[in-house]
Parts: structure tokens; sequence; C-alpha cells
């Protein structure tokens, strides 16, 4: 095992013979105690960089989980091959976190002490990333979340955490706000989440609708657990020109396919977040009012037509077919829009290890800074997604966004907005604090 | 919207509700009122009961099976499952308890757990849809008095489907059944009287254990009805069962534990009020109200609003 | 208060020190976690074990506690230690409330009250989500989690911290029990009419015992939100409510030691089963059946029956 950094802080007892015990009792426990794998590790410069993987494998989260496993263990796959990360190879470490914040701070502190990881990743819910967050800085274990929660950016978390792989929901709504109030209405309604993911939406997007001279006529918040949705919908304003929704949950079909059956043949303009049909096939039953309807997409589902070579090795390597299931069961479709975040994040650290000349775990603050000072990222194998540009200041990505349209039970992309038009000003600098 | 057709669409969601309140919370009665106890697991019956439908769904789309056939040997397999599993669940756990009252509850939540994760394990954490048989969507119209008279009109967004309707149609024909088993049969005169005196009935020769792995599938079966009731209008998913059992136990609890009747009017007062309650607040608004006033019930009026006091 | 007793108690408090210096850290960590827990097992086994109220809602006392020193702190700025007195002086006010309605029911009536309670607890503070942050929780600024100059994010501090509030509400436990006042409160257990027969107030000592029961639960959740820096409204959930029964079944109701040695045992059992599977809280549900089952008395509950006939 290795020790961990010494500390900085006051101590109330500092153990000074815990150090030499320690080692003598983690050798005797760790053999018991620990997953096969671990067994193995020495102080050896090729033993594998691990990556610890907080996965949402329970919980509300799950579907997202499994997607993002499949990523995440694709791409480690494409960088071993590539010949791993300064020369070793990359291991992934999947915890559950059961959705849950206790758990995950839980699971964080197994990655730092126990299975001995390198780096921490790959949590989705906000409120999973706010529990465990102080942990990661407290362990001073560089803890890079793929979230989109706007979180990281608002300067409530540390300088242990990032989120350089996905962009964040204000950069979202802003690139968004000029396409509904320009192509589909000034008057909008908003039906979100009563949850932090939700809230996010509700307080950026009047600000964003307003400066693109539109107007929030009516904002319609709904618990996530809720499982009946129509008694919701009679709180739409008449006037309502757009409805914008975005929700989260198991029950995200039933949300859409009861606003289908709400309008029937009348409806108003509809422009929701993928995230109200992620990991849900648009040919299920009741969803055909979707059609010819709008949506915002991290990533394209569908293979679009003009998709580079780069998008589809990206797409190849996780196992997604043309429509954005998997290949090997199609009705199990995927989570396109967030779980390329995994992809592009592990390839982030990649970069940043090798930048930093990382060694081991005593090199994290290293990777953290070297993280830090990256900039643009250049589309391409790496970054399928897209062109973007990192903030090392606010910790935050930004980059291209899609709007895409249902046409026979598909979504193609009728514009991207560039990582340009996304951005907002700064609220943080967390290069400004300690580690 | 306006306030007219506003509140008739509240109601129209609310009798769905109701009803599948109604089924689920009479089998939690049921177990109550014959077996005094408490089965904290009811709700994952309920889950079991969707779950199941999809699965036998599945299963006969696999060979061929239209959505209408389907969801009919759905409706009978599925309560049928869940009944023998509650019953094996009664006979080896319940049984040995003794039916002590405090000590099943928390066997119970023990059960809870086991089918909840060992749906998780065999069937995933993901929500699954089954297809109705059935399902067009039913504009309403709204009448008004105007400068012309008497008008009707078709209010935007005032609809419900045919699927609903049947919901609501069903929970009312299955209820009546129910009543009239309890009633007439000879079954259910055996249940009735185990209610009213276990000791008695077992010196009749009513085989008293076998009433209560009967009463025990009988209540699961029934939340499993309503779980396949619900599960074209919503989706299965492993954690269904919470919120179903929150509120089966509220309306329980307000129409007085083990009254039938009392568990029907129960049903449809917060079925109704969880529709109508959200025309005016927030929905979790109307959730702290709803389980504060059970509390209240409870510590205020234990037999509940239309229970007699026993004894 | 018997030797013997002490002898032992006392034990498990050194031993506990001694662990400070010689687990590894990630051991050592979980140690730190579980004591915490620990004293919100030793907060319900004294409602629960010592006199009988069998509560499905401890998870408010718990978050009671949790948000009443995390609120504060967040909002006001208020330093660790005024704050968490503040925490632990709501969950006493919540537990007088909730007993004074609550205890007017008894046995099945009384769980399903607490647990309606509770609930609605969960909901207000997800409904005053500007306030508490909702499902999200917040973050305890690191500034102010400290006591003097001890940084209560330090490890080490933090294990002794939470060794020191759990050998408290341990031996305050033993105390108690020992104590005429706890004997009353077993007796109620055992048979409230005739302690009533004898002339005792049992509402008012009933009450008591539950203050007292919500008010060291709370200080557990206080505790930990300043020990481990997060406060979140999945800790006023029905599943915490839960955990305390789970715990304190486990490792023996109406025992000093048992509410510790269930939260140990099933801390690390769920942590192996999720190396194993998925759907780790099955082992949960299969150890309460099992329990209710085989062992209604938990693990120190059958070393008494079976070994020693006097342990508290």
């Amino acid at each position: 095992m290795t020790e961990i950094p010494s500390k900085t802080k006051t101590g109330l007892i500092s153990p000074t013979r815990r150090g030499a015990l320690k080692t003598l009792a983690a050798g005797a426990g760790a053999a018991a105690t620990m997953p096969l794998w671990a067994r193995y590790t020495s102080a050896q410069s090729a033993a594998p960089i691990k990556i610890g993987f907080g996965k949402h494998a329970t919980g509300i989260g799950a579907a997202y989980g499994r997607w993002y496993e499949r990523t995440s263990v694709a791409a480690l796959a494409k960088i071993n091959a590539e010949g791993g990360i300064n020369g070793r190879p990359v291991e992934l470490v999947t915890e559950d976190d059961g959705t849950d914040p206790r758990r995950a701070a839980e699971v964080l502190e197994k990655f730092a002490n126990q299975s001995d990881c390198d780096v921490a990743f790959g949590t989705l819910f906000s409120h999973v990333v706010v529990g465990a967050a102080p942990r990661a800085g407290e362990l001073k274990l560089p803890y890079f979340v793929v979230s989109e929660g706007h979180h990281v950016a608002s300067g409530m978390l540390n300088r242990w955490t990032l989120q350089p792989g996905i962009t964040d929901v204000k950069s979202q709504i802003s690139a968004m706000a000029p396409f509904l109030t320009g192509t589909l209405g000034k008057k909008v309604t908003m039906i979100y989440p009563d949850y932090a993911f939700g809230y996010d939406h509700r307080d950026n997007l009047a600000p964003a609708i307003e400066a693109a001279g539109g107007e929030v006529v009516a904002k319609i918040a709904i618990p996530p657990t809720e499982t009946s949705f129509t008694k919701y919908f009679p709180q739409i304003p008449r006037d309502t020109d757009v409805i914008y929704h975005v929700m989260i949950g198991p029950a995200v079909l039933t949300f859409v396919k009861e606003m289908g059956e709400f309008f029937g043949p009348s409806r108003p303009e509809i422009f929701g977040f993928i995230d109200s049909l992620e990991a849900t096939d648009l040919t299920s039953p009741g969803l055909e009012f979707l059609d010819g309807t709008y949506f915002w997409e991290g990533n394209p589902r569908y293979l679009q037509a003009d998709a580079p070579d780069y998008v589809k090795a990206y797409r190849d390597a996780v196992g997604l077919d043309e429509n954005g299931a998997s290949v090997s069961d199609p009705s199990d479709v995927s989570t396109s829009a967030h779980m390329f975040g995994c992809w592009e994040t592990l390839h982030i650290i990649k970069a940043g290890m090798e930048a930093a000349g990382y060694q081991s775990t005593a090199d994290r603050q290293k990777l953290v800074e070297a993280v830090e000072v990256m900039s643009m990222m250049e589309a391409g194998p790496a970054h399928p997604q897209g062109t973007k540009m990192f903030n090392g200041k606010t910790h935050q990505v930004f980059g291209p966004q899609y709007i895409s349209k249902v046409e026979g039970g598909k979504l193609s992309v009728v514009k991207t907005v560039p990582y340009e038009e996304t951005i907002y000003p700064d609220e943080v600098d967390y290069t400004s604090m300690s580690f | 919207m306006d306030f007219g057709p506003y509140l008739l669409l509240a109601m129209l969601e609310g009798a769905v509700l109701a009803a599948v309140l109604a089924l689920m919370a009479s089998g939690l009665s049921l177990v109550f009122g014959v077996m005094r106890v408490v089965n904290v697991a009811h709700g994952e019956f309920y889950m079991l009961g969707a779950v199941m439908a999809w699965v036998v769904t599945q299963f006969l789309a696999g060979l061929g099976g239209g959505a209408a056939v389907n969801f009919i040997a759905a409706a009978v397999l599925a309560p049928l499952i869940v009944c023998a599993i509650a019953a094996a669940a009664d006979v080896t756990i319940l049984k040995r308890l003794d039916y002590d009252p405090e000590r099943v509850i928390v066997a119970t939540i023990g059960l809870l757990y086991v089918i909840q994760q060992a749906t998780l394990m065999g069937y995933g954490p993901d929500a699954r849809p089954v297809v109705a048989p059935f399902n067009q969507r039913i504009a309403l119209p709204w009448f008004e008095f105007g400068e012309n008279g008497f008008q009707m009109y078709y209010p935007w967004g005032l609809s419900t489907t045919s699927y609903k309707l049947f919901v609501i149609v069903a929970a009312v024909v299955l209820l009546f059944a129910l009543r009239l088993f309890m009633t007439r049969s000879r079954a259910g005169l055996v249940m009735r009287a185990t209610q009213l005196d276990r000791d008695m009935a077992t010196a009749f020769g009513i085989p008293v254990e076998k009433v209560y792995a009967l009463v025990f599938g009988a209540g699961a079966a029934l939340a499993a009805l309503a779980g396949v009731l619900i599960v074209p209008i919503q989706q299965a998913h492993y954690l269904m069962g919470g919120d179903a059992l929150l509120l089966s136990f509220i309306v329980v609890i307000i129409g007085g534990l083990g009254s039938l009747a009392g568990t029907v009017v129960a049903a449809v007062i917060i079925g109704m009020s969880d529709g109508i309650i959200s025309v005016f607040f927030t929905p979790t608004l109307a959730k702290i109200i709803a389980t504060l006033a059970v509390a209240l019930v409870l510590v205020f009026r234990p037999q509940g609003l239309f229970g007699v006091k026993t004894r | 208060m018997s030797r013997k007793d002490l002898t032992l108690h006392l034990g498990l408090v050194a031993l506990l020190f001694a662990l400070h210096f010689i687990l590894p850290a990630y051991h050592h960590g979980i140690f730190a976690r579980v004591m915490v827990l620990a004293v919100y097992a030793v907060g319900y086994n004294i409602a629960f074990g010592y006199t009988g109220l069998l509560s499905l809602g401890h998870a408010m006392f718990f978050a009671a506690g949790m948000y009443g020193m995390g609120l504060v702190s967040y909002h006001f700025g208020v330093p660790a230690l005024p704050a968490w007195f503040v925490g632990v002086a709501c969950a006493a006010a919540l537990a007088f409330v909730v007993g004074l309605l609550a205890l007017r029911t008894q046995d099945v009536s009384f769980m399903i009250v607490t647990l309606m309670f509770a609930q609605a607890a969960y909901l207000i503070i997800l409904y005053f989500s500007e306030v508490t942050r909702g499902d999200d929780g917040f973050v305890i600024p690191g500034a102010l989690r400290a006591i003097g100059p001890f940084d209560l994010s330090d490890e080490g501090t933090r294990y002794i911290v939470a060794w020191i509030l759990f050998s408290t509400a341990l031996l305050f436990s033993l105390w108690l029990v020992r104590h005429p006042f706890g004997r009353v409160l077993v007796a109620l257990r055992e048979n409230e009419e005739r302690a009533r027969l004898l002339g005792y107030d049992t509402g008012r000592r009933k009450l008591a015992s539950l203050v007292i029961s919500g008010t060291i639960s709370g200080a557990a959740g206080a505790a930990y939100a300043g020990l481990f820096g997060y406060v979140g409204g999945s800790f006023a959930g029905v599943q915490y409510s839960i955990f305390a029964l789970l715990w304190v079944l486990l490792g023996g109701a109406g025992t000093v030691l048992g509410p510790f040695i269930g939260t140990l045992f099933m801390f690390y059992l769920i942590d192996l089963a999720t190396e194993v599977t998925e759907a780790y809280m099955l082992i949960a549900g299969v150890v309460l059946v099992l329990l209710t089952l085989f062992a209604p008395q938990g693990i120190v509950g059958e070393i008494r029956r079976r070994l020693w006939k006097d342990l508290p």
C-alpha cells in the first residue's frame, strides 16, 4: 500500500508510529481483505494506473451507470491498445455508489485508501457529486466528475474536483435560448424536476431566454419520484408558444407519453433536453407525437450522415448501432448525450498524467495542476463530441451543443452551436485556492 | 386552462389513482383485518405484479401473441405467481413468528428488501413499459352558458385515454367481486370467522394456518393486480413499491384498519385529493399534508375516520 | 455498577483508542464513521431496546441534528462546536414534540405514527429546498469545520472526535441502564400496566426516554455533518430509520454493546457484499428476516442468553 501524502494540517494526535505499524498491518490485512488483483500491486513503475469509477449501478441513476461503464471500459481498451499512460497499463476499479451521496463518499475512501486508485472518476447525479466532493478534497484525490451539473463551475466544490469532459447545464442553456426564441417562439413554459439538477435549469433558463428576447411564462416543478404527470399539464398557460421540458429518473417515458396524450393533435412547439428520454427508445409506444419536436443533445444519439471517421470509431468502440442502441441488444438504448463525457475525461486524464510526468499517487497534485493549464481540445479520436475549451479557473469545459429534430422516429441534428457561444463569465477561481 | 375543465381533468386522474389504491389498500386491509399484522412488504408485491406483467407479456410476445391477449394472460398469471410467493413467505416466515405484530413488521421490512433487491438482480434497474391492450385518446367536451346560451366545446388538453377509463371500471368490478366473495362465499365466511375469533375458529375445525396463508397470498395478489393494471400507464421499475406502500398505508389508516368499505372510501378521498390538491398546491406540500394528517388521525382517532371504535 | 461491566466497556473504549494507531487507512476511516453511526444506534437502543418503543422514524432526529448543525454553519457561519450544540438542541426539541403526540399511541400505531412524522420531516426538507438545498444537500465550508486549532477534516482528529463522542454515549447508556430510572424503563418495556400500578408515571418516563433517545441520535447526526462535511436529504429518508432498527436488532436490542457491534458488523457485511453483487441491500433484508426468525436477541443478546447472564 502506498502511504497517503503527509499531513499538512494539525492532527489532534499525530500518529507517529502509525506509519510503521500500518505498513505491517496493511501487509497482513491487504492479503486477506483485498480483491485479487490488488495483491499483485507493488511499487514497480509498470504497475497499472488505477482509475476508481463510482458507478450508479443501483438507485435512480442505474441506466446511466451501465452506459458510463461501457464507455469507460471501451475508452480504456483504446488507451491501453495505444500504449497506456506513460507506458503503464490502465485499469478501471468499479464500485457501485448506489446513486447515494453517503455511499459515494465511502467509495472515494475505498478508492484512495484501500484499492489504491490514482484518481476517482465518473459520477453523474449532482447530489452524489456534492456529497462526495468534500471527501475528495480531504483525501487529496483528483475527482473527475461527468455530471453536467453547474456545481463545479459555481465554486461550491474544491480544487480537487474537475469537470473537463462534459459541459454544464448553464452553458447548455445559454446555447439553446437563441434557438428557442428565434425559431420556435417567444413565450416559454418550462417543466423541470424539483431537484438540484432541475434548479440549474430553473435558475438559468429565464435570464437566458430574456436575453434572447423571449419570456418564461410558467415554471412547473415535478418531484423526481413522481409517476403520473397529467395533473401537472393544465398549469401550462394557453398562450405558450414553446414547451421546454427536462425530466430525469425512471418515469421519463411516462412523462413524455402523458404529455402527448394531454395535447393530442393541438400541441405547441416542444423543445426538450434529451435527459427526458435518455436510455429510452424513441419508437416506444406513445411517443409518436414527438415527431417534429426538438431536443438538445450533448452528443447525437443517431449516427448522422456527415459523421467524421473518429465519431464512427468511437461508436464502434463503445458498441453502438446507428440508432444509438447496443449492437447486441437493439432495445438497450444508450445515454448517448452524456456518456461521451467518460470517454473524453479518460483521455484528458491520460493527457494530464503524461504532461505531469505522473509516477505515483504522490503526483496527484501535479496532475490537477496539469489539467488546470489545459485549454483547447480539438475534435478527434480523443474528443469525438467536438472541439472544446477547458477553463482551468472554473474547472469546467465548454463544448459544442447539438439541436436535433425528431423525424420518423429518429433524431437528426439541425443545428450545432459552437463552444464559443456557450461561454459565460467565471464565477470562481479554483486555482487561487490551496490544495 | 379554465378552472372547470382543469378540475375535471384532476378528478379523472385522481379517479385512476383512487382505483389502483383501492385495490392495493384493500389487500393490505384484508391481511390486517384477518391476521392482525401489518405487511410492510405490500408495496413490493405491487411492484412484483407490474414486473411479472412485463415478464409474461414479453414472453408471450416472443411467441407472437397480440397485445390484448398478452395483457389478459398477464392479468391472470401475475397475481397468481405473486400469491404463491406471498403464501410461501407466510408459511416460512410469518407462521414461525406466531404472527407477533411487531416482529412481523420487522420481518416484512426484511422481506421488502429481499424482494426488491432480488428483482434488481433478476430484472435489472430499468423502467420497462408494457403495451396497453388498447389506448385511444378521448377528448372530453365541456359545457358552458355563454351569450348564445348553452354551448358545448372541447377545451385544450381536456382528455383521457380509453385505458385509464378501463382501469377505473376494472377496479370497481373487482372490488364488488371481492365484497361478494367475502360476504357470500364459504371461503369468505371462513375468513371472517377467523378474523372474529381465531381460537373459536380452530375449535370449529377451520384450518387457521391454511386460511392465514391464503389470506396473505390473496392480499398480495390484490396488490399485484393493482400493479398489472397500472403498468401500461406507468412502467415497471424495481423501486416503484415505496411510494405505493406509503399511499396505501395512508388509505388504510384513514379508512380504519381492517375495514374494507372504509378503505375504498378513503382511497377515493386520497386519490381525488391528490389530484385536486395538486391543482392548488405543489405536490410535495400535498404529500406533507397527507402524511401529517395520517399521523394525527392515528393519534387522535385511532379507529380511523370511518372506523367504529371496537371494545 | 459492577466492576466487570465497567471493565468490559472501558475495555472496548480503550481498544478503539488503540486501534487509532494501528488500523490501516481505509479501516481507520470506516471505524471513525461506524463510531458516529453507532452513536445513532445507541440513541435508538434507548427507546427501542430499553423502553420498548419501536420507532420507525428515528431518521428525523438524526436529520434534525444534522440540519440544525449544518444550516447554522452554512447560512450564518457558526463554527463547528456551537453549531453542534444547536443541532443537538433541535433534535431534543423535535423529539419532545413528536413524543408528546406519538406517545398517545402504542405498538403498531406508534410505529406508523413515527414513520409518518419522519416522512413528513423528509418531505419538509425537500419542500424548503431554497434553504436546505433539498436532495442535493450542501457542503459545510471547510473553514468552519474545526474545533479551536483542530481541523475536523483531518483523519486523525476525526477519529479521535468520533471516539470521544462514542465513548461518552456508550458510558452514558451504561450508566443510564444501571440507574433506577433506566430500570423503570425496562419495567415499562416488560409490562407497562404493572409499572403503572406500581405508581410510576409511565407517560412522563416514556417521553423522557424518547427525548434522550432522540437527542443522542441528533448528536450523531450533527457530528456526522461536522466530521464528514456533507448535509443531505437522503439521511432523512426512511432507509435511515430502518438502518437504526437493523443495527440495534443485529447487535442486540437492550444491550449496551449491541448497537456498536451491530453497526460495525453490518457495515463490513455490506462493504464486502458490494464486491459480490450490486444488490447488496439484499444482504440487509436477509439478515433482518433471519434475525427475527432465529436470533431475535441479536449477537450480544445471544451472548447474554448463553454465556453471560447479567451483561448490561
